[in-house]
């Protein structure tokens, strides 16, 4: 599978986001406070557009009246209907076993892998410049690229944290 | 800074053309958008007033329209019909919307000036929507809890046939059935309009049977309740024998009950006729005859095929169910992706138009586009 460049390295403010289509799918990539994460930008609910809705953070009760919050601005919520799912895994927060949302691996990655990418005598196999890349600015060597990987997962999806009880699930 | 979001554009479509018969057109600046259509006497009084509706009929929630709904002009959702035309009619293939406007006009406590809203809210539906998009229908906006003054309005729009229902809250004062209501009832069977009660809204009652919740999580599946005894209240006052061509339009209040509710009160009839000797057919009669019921908010069984179980319950009153979309509310349900199960053909076309085409009188065809 493709790995994408699509921003530079700072373009994305923490707490921000940027829309971008790849191989014909709208996917979000977020900056959770020096992380990056994407999902696909299509609600698996009603297919409403999951990744420009409103992020806030995580709010538990274990009982009534005992309330607490935390992990703000990583959890968002559809536009549509208010389905809410983790950003760092894609799983719903309500159903996390049962219901999630595509989530793909984002690095950052230094500007001469991109720079090799698109120079036809150096070329880097499975790296291709977005094109936001390619007409925006030129990948420069001593840059840094966010690089989104349509072929794998986020790392945290592949040792879940349940978010209803805090703990990795059976 | 987020991409704009992308809008559906042409495709080969598969179901039927939809009449959406929950369609919200929304005052922009609530009741202040009715000002230019206040008579002087009334303007200067809600300018110095205001309006005051019962309360109790609205709980704050977390978002009240769908994000994306509102126009780029930054008026409100649902209050720019060229973005209603742009966002949803167009690009989901709608045939024709049922507009239901919620609005303080026609449930205000003095009930002069509810009437007075209540034909400014109707002139300003026929001025700012009905005008401008032919697909458009709308609920005429009545004074409900003054039956004199709401024949005076139904018989001013009688002839625009554009005005298809007149519109109830989800709780008016009394239940639905009982006698102060039935002036509004005879002039809407004397000119084809059907009766709409739309779910929320309150002339004091509370949303549950048990009284007045905490969370919007119960308001927002409360309605059920009140349009069962809404429902109920109907047939055992013999509403449906005085008035036998009269309808009644159930929005936005589910409809997976009414199976189980039929066989409830049929059973309660043949132990209790004799209380009420007027009845001379098992309630669930009236009922097939005379209620239909809209599709949002969906009950979604978790198995899928159950839903397909469901409607089968209904028999032949799945000629009276409804599509509605809720269109721009946040719970609104998206035309393609609302049934929890793929819908046989015939009764895809039944729930999407001709149930409605025929319930309204609206013509068209329900194939798919070319």
């Amino acid at each position: 599978m493709t790995r994408y460049v699509v921003a530079e390295a700072g373009e994305i403010p923490p707490g921000g986001r940027k829309i971008v289509e790849l191989e014909g799918r709208s996917i979000g990539v977020f900056h959770i406070d020096g992380d990056y994460v994407a999902l696909l930008n299509r609600c698996p609910h009603q297919a409403g557009p999951l990744c420009t809705g409103k992020l806030w953070g995580a709010l538990e009760a274990t009982t009534p009246g005992d309330y607490r919050t935390s992990r703000p601005g990583e959890i968002i919520a559809c536009p549509w209907h208010g389905w809410e799912f983790d950003l760092r895994t894609g799983r719903s927060w309500c159903e996390p076993q049962r219901l999630r949302v595509r989530a793909y691996a984002v690095r950052i990655e230094p500007g001469s892998a991109v720079h090799d990418a698109e120079d036809a005598t150096a070329p880097q196999p499975g790296l291709v410049p977005g094109p936001y890349v390619a007409e925006t600015y030129p990948a420069s060597r001593e840059g840094r690229y966010v690089v989104v990987d349509l072929g794998r997962r986020p790392a945290a999806t592949r040792s879940p944290v349940s978010p209803a009880s805090g703990t990795a699930p059976a | 800074m987020l991409a704009p979001v992308q809008e559906r554009t042409a495709k080969a479509w598969t179901r039927p053309a939809l009449i959406d018969c929950d369609l919200h057109n929304e005052l922009h600046g609530d009741v202040l958008a009715l000002l230019p259509y206040l008579p002087a006497r009334w303007r200067e009084h809600v300018e110095t007033f205001g309006v005051r509706p019962p309360a109790g009929g609205f709980y704050p929630r977390f978002m009240d329209h769908r994000a994306d709904a509102r126009p780029p002009s930054g008026r409100r959702a649902g209050s720019d019909v060229a973005f209603t035309r742009s966002q949803y009619l167009d690009p989901y293939h709608v045939a024709y919307g049922i507009l239901i406007p919620l609005s303080p006009a026609g449930g205000q406590q003095n009930l002069e000036l509810s009437a007075a809203l209540a034909t400014a809210c109707n002139d300003w539906q026929v001025a700012e929507w009905l005008d401008r998009e032919p697909r458009l229908r709308a609920s005429m906006v009545i004074p409900f809890e003054a039956p004199d003054l709401a024949v005076a309005e139904i018989r001013r729009r009688a002839s625009d046939n554009r005005f298809v229902q007149v519109q109830f809250s989800g709780r008016p004062q009394e239940p639905m059935g009982r006698r102060k209501y039935w002036p509004i009832y005879a002039a809407c069977e004397e000119y084809g309009l059907k009766v709409m009660s739309h779910a929320f809204g309150s002339y004091g009652q509370p949303i549950t049977g048990a009284g007045w919740p905490s969370f919007y999580l119960e308001e927002h599946v409360g309605p059920a309740q009140a349009m069962q005894a809404n429902i109920i209240s109907l047939v055992a006052e013999g509403v449906f024998d005085r008035f036998p061509a009269l309808k009644i339009v159930s929005v936005e209040n589910g409809f997976g009950w009414l199976p189980s509710l039929m066989w409830r009160v049929d059973g309660a009839w043949r132990l209790l006729h004799t209380e009420a000797p007027h009845l001379t057919r098992p309630p669930s009669e009236y009922i097939r005859e005379h209620v239909y019921l809209t599709t949002q908010p969906m009950e979604e069984p978790d198995r899928p095929r159950f839903f397909l179980d469901l409607l089968d319950q209904f028999g032949d009153m799945t000629d009276h169910l409804l599509f509605a979309s809720d269109y721009p509310h946040w719970d609104a349900d998206h035309p393609d992706e609302a049934f929890p199960i793929h819908l046989p053909p015939q009764l895809q076309r039944k729930l999407y138009f001709d149930n409605a085409a025929a319930l309204y009188g609206l013509r068209g065809r329900s194939e798919p586009a070319e």
